[in-house]
């Protein structure tokens, strides 16, 4: 298990690599998931001031 | 109504495709960082520094891969007028500018162990480069005007001229002296790297245009969305105004 954190005494360029790449993908992948979420409900909001202005 | 037609069928279809894309997704990321991680061999010359190279390569075919996909829907948008087109081309933009970006920054990490330097101006560094900030051009001019029609007019411009950069990022390798190897997988003459490295390599490329289909998808559900509230927005107004005309 060591051995396997150690890569071969390129533990810090390998595992900054594949952290850096696993955050900034799921940050991207989550923040455009709330922003799409947040959208749908101010279209179902501004829908229904709609039908009560009219 | 007929604008309307168009987003609607489109979000119908991203429905369909969504729960296939999420699953492929999960699936070949388990898999791609099994076989990068656990299941192949280091490298006889770099050791386990090669294992960087399967977030760095799939992450800089991407970030070429989204440009495509932005220029060509920019030309969509701008030869035929399509207002999917305009919003597929600001969906993509953030998505390839972080796999640009990430392409950038695990070549670093590379670098440093393998080259002695984390950076050197060569013709490829430099290239990817000026494909992020092209990548950030795109995002800023949606950003700068007032009137979306404009922003948008300019945006897709600024990323088809940027299309001439593509052959430059690719061939940059052969043209210029460089510390970065030459191509080993896109060649004529077939890939020259191991087999037990090219199944962690394309099962983690997979991954990545998996999660580009989810992202892309979720992005341009919300830019039809942000586009059917401007466009509600200036139809309250407008009533408001014709009211306001009526009442005085």
């Amino acid at each position: 298990m060591t051995e396997f954190l150690d890569m071969g005494g390129y533990a810090a360029f390998v595992w900054t690599a594949y952290g850096l790449s696993a955050s900034a993908l799921v940050w991207l992948l989550v923040s455009s998931r709330r922003k799409l979420t947040a959208s749908v409900v101010a279209v179902d909001a501004a829908r229904a001031r709609r039908k009560g202005d009219n | 109504m007929h604008r309307f037609a168009n987003p609607a069928q489109f979000n119908r279809l991203a429905d369909v495709v969504l729960p296939w894309a999420i699953g492929l997704t999960v699936l070949l990321s388990v898999a791609g960082l099994y076989y990068a991680l656990f299941s192949s061999p280091p490298d006889y010359q770099q050791g386990e520094s090669v294992r960087v190279m399967y977030v760095h390569v799939p992450a800089a075919w991407m970030g070429m891969f989204v440009y495509m996909v932005m220029a060509a829907a920019s030309f969509t948008a701008l030869v035929w007028r399509h207002p999917l087109a305009l919003l597929a081309g600001k969906a993509a933009a953030p998505i390839g500018a972080i796999f640009t970006a990430l392409a950038l920054i695990t070549g670093m990490l590379w670098g440093k162990p393998m080259w002695g330097t984390y950076w050197v101006w060569d013709g490829r560094l430099t290239s990817v480069l000026v494909q992020f900030f092209l990548y950030l051009g795109y995002m800023a001019l949606w950003q700068a005007m007032e009137d979306e029609e404009k922003a948008g007019r300019a945006a897709s411009i600024l990323a088809l001229v940027g299309v001439v950069n593509i052959p430059i990022i690719k061939f940059s390798v052969d043209w210029w002296s460089t510390l970065h190897q030459p191509a080993s997988v896109m060649r004529l003459d077939g890939p020259t790297i191991d087999g037990a490295m090219l199944v962690p390599l394309f099962l983690m490329a997979a991954a990545y245009q998996a999660y580009f289909v989810v992202v892309f998808l979720w992005r341009m559900k919300l830019e039809i969305n942000n586009r059917k509230l401007s466009v509600m927005r200036q139809a309250s107004l407008q009533n408001t105004e014709t009211q306001m005309e009526v009442a005085g």
